[in-house]
């Protein structure tokens, strides 16, 4: 019986070992993944932000047009929801945080009496409503890892297609929000109808530093007309980059906590094999010695009862 | 002195300094900007824009699709399809050219392929410095 239980200890810490391992190795791929990710969410800003500011001197230039995408509908029939997940799970709270949010907003549609339209991005989100019997308009998958420009744009155009054709009468973003390598926050935005002009002007972070009225060319109405999908490209585009980078940044968080983990229950079960190697070998000491007691009692006798004997006898 | 910037979707993909910077307007043919030009936001068309640097030099920038702002000193052209020169695949525009005028003969109001076509001379264009 002696060594088995630390036989069965040794293989656990190996297995524990070699899962340490793995998650130390995710830990380290989400580290400069959440890296890069965050510079390409930063190199997209500008873009973001010179329309903002385009938009902004439009508004400024007085111009207000009848754009499909302005549409208010007097009562939402429908509610679109757009939900932002990951293909890979092993990132935290990350996926399901984002699903409980856009969850709710179906069923916020619902207590308004509206029906719901899903649109689904990343693989998690869409196992998860599938399971549920939740009917999903529109799936994609494999684009939120490493999002790109024409992946946004594919999404925005079904998604501005849906609303123009009256499809749906408003449609909710649901993302995280990227604030810093510490802190992703689950952000549910306003994606459709957008704003009129003058609300996204003193919302935006344009840097219109400019003063001065504008020429606009062919017209401020042809002008906004033209930018307007282009927005709601990039709002969805940013989204997208900000989603990227929260997930690497939550499986970094993830995964160190589990290399964490590991190491600890490491040390916790080495100490334990410790204990029973060291109750294994001092049974087998206890057995030697009684043993070779059982042996050499006539030779222990002797010597043992010699003195006395001699003691006796003096 | 200008300060021009090519802003993408994904990142700021050219930013110099110009004397001079003309663009191709939709509906409103070639227009120039010099320092001093009133601010401007015009809607560009399938064309390049050349950006005549302090040198003397001159990069050309083939933009597919964009807009251009023109605010005190400063000119920004957002595109979401843009190539310098260098990026442009030759080979690629001249096969484009080709099926897209394939495409044209057989079928004289295919929309598709006169934007292709568009484009493919666009490249040429750019690439070739004609």
């Amino acid at each position: 019986m002696a060594g088995g239980k630390e036989r069965v200890l040794r293989r656990r810490i190996g297995s524990v070992q070699n899962t340490k391992k793995i998650t130390r190795a995710m830990e380290l791929i989400a580290a400069t993944r959440v890296v890069k990710a965050q510079q390409r969410a930063r190199a997209a800003k500008p873009y973001a932000e010179q329309i903002t500011s385009v938009i902004e001197n439009l508004a400024a230039g007085g111009a207000e047009v009848d754009h499909p995408l302005l549409r208010q509908a007097e009562t939402v029939e429908r509610v679109g929801v757009v939900v932002i997940s990951s293909d890979r799970g092993l990132a935290g709270p990350y996926n399901s945080s984002v699903i409980r949010a856009a969850e709710r907003q179906v069923q916020n549609a619902r207590s308004e009496g509206a029906d719901y339209s899903l649109i689904v991005i990343g693989k998690k989100a869409r196992d998860y409503f599938a399971f549920r019997n939740f009917a999903i308009d529109s799936y994609t998958e494999g684009i939120s890892d490493n999002p790109t420009y024409e992946d946004a744009r594919r999404v925005a155009e079904t998604v501005a297609e849906a609303f123009t054709e009256g499809r749906v009468d408003r449609v909710e973003l649901v993302y995280t929000e990227f604030l810093s390598i510490g802190s992703q926050k689950v952000a549910t935005r306003r994606f459709l109808p957008l704003e009129s002009t003058e609300t996204i002007a003193t919302e935006g972070g344009g840097d219109a530093g400019a003063s001065g009225s504008f020429e606009f060319e062919p017209s401020p109405e042809a002008v906004l007309a033209a930018l307007l999908p282009r927005y709601v490209e990039a709002r969805l585009f940013g989204a997208l980059l900000e989603s990227a980078a929260s997930e690497h940044a939550n499986r970094q968080r993830a995964m160190k906590a589990a290399t964490d983990n590991a190491e600890e229950l490491i040390v916790k079960l080495s100490r334990e094999m410790n204990r029973a190697r060291q109750d294994a070998i001092t049974t087998e000491i206890m057995e030697i010695v009684s043993g070779a007691e059982a042996l050499g009692s006539d030779d222990q006798d002797d010597t043992i009862e010699e003195p006395v004997a001699a003691g006796a006898g003096a | 002195m200008f300060q021009v910037e090519l802003v993408s979707p994904e990142d700021i993909s050219y930013s110099g300094e110009a004397e001079m910077v003309i663009a191709r307007t939709v509906e409103g043919g070639d227009i120039a900007f010099q320092p001093g030009h009133v601010p401007f936001i015009g809607v560009l068309a399938v064309w390049s824009v050349d950006v005549i640097r302090p040198d003397g030099g001159r990069d050309t920038i083939a933009v597919h699709q964009g807009f251009v702002q023109v605010a005190g000193t400063k000119v920004s052209i957002l595109s979401d399809v843009s190539e310098s020169a260098g990026d442009i695949d030759v080979a690629r525009a001249e096969a484009a050219k080709s099926t897209a005028e394939a495409a044209l003969a057989a079928d004289r109001d295919d929309e598709d392929a006169a934007a292709s076509l568009a484009r493919a001379d666009l490249r040429l264009r750019v690439a070739t410095g004609a």
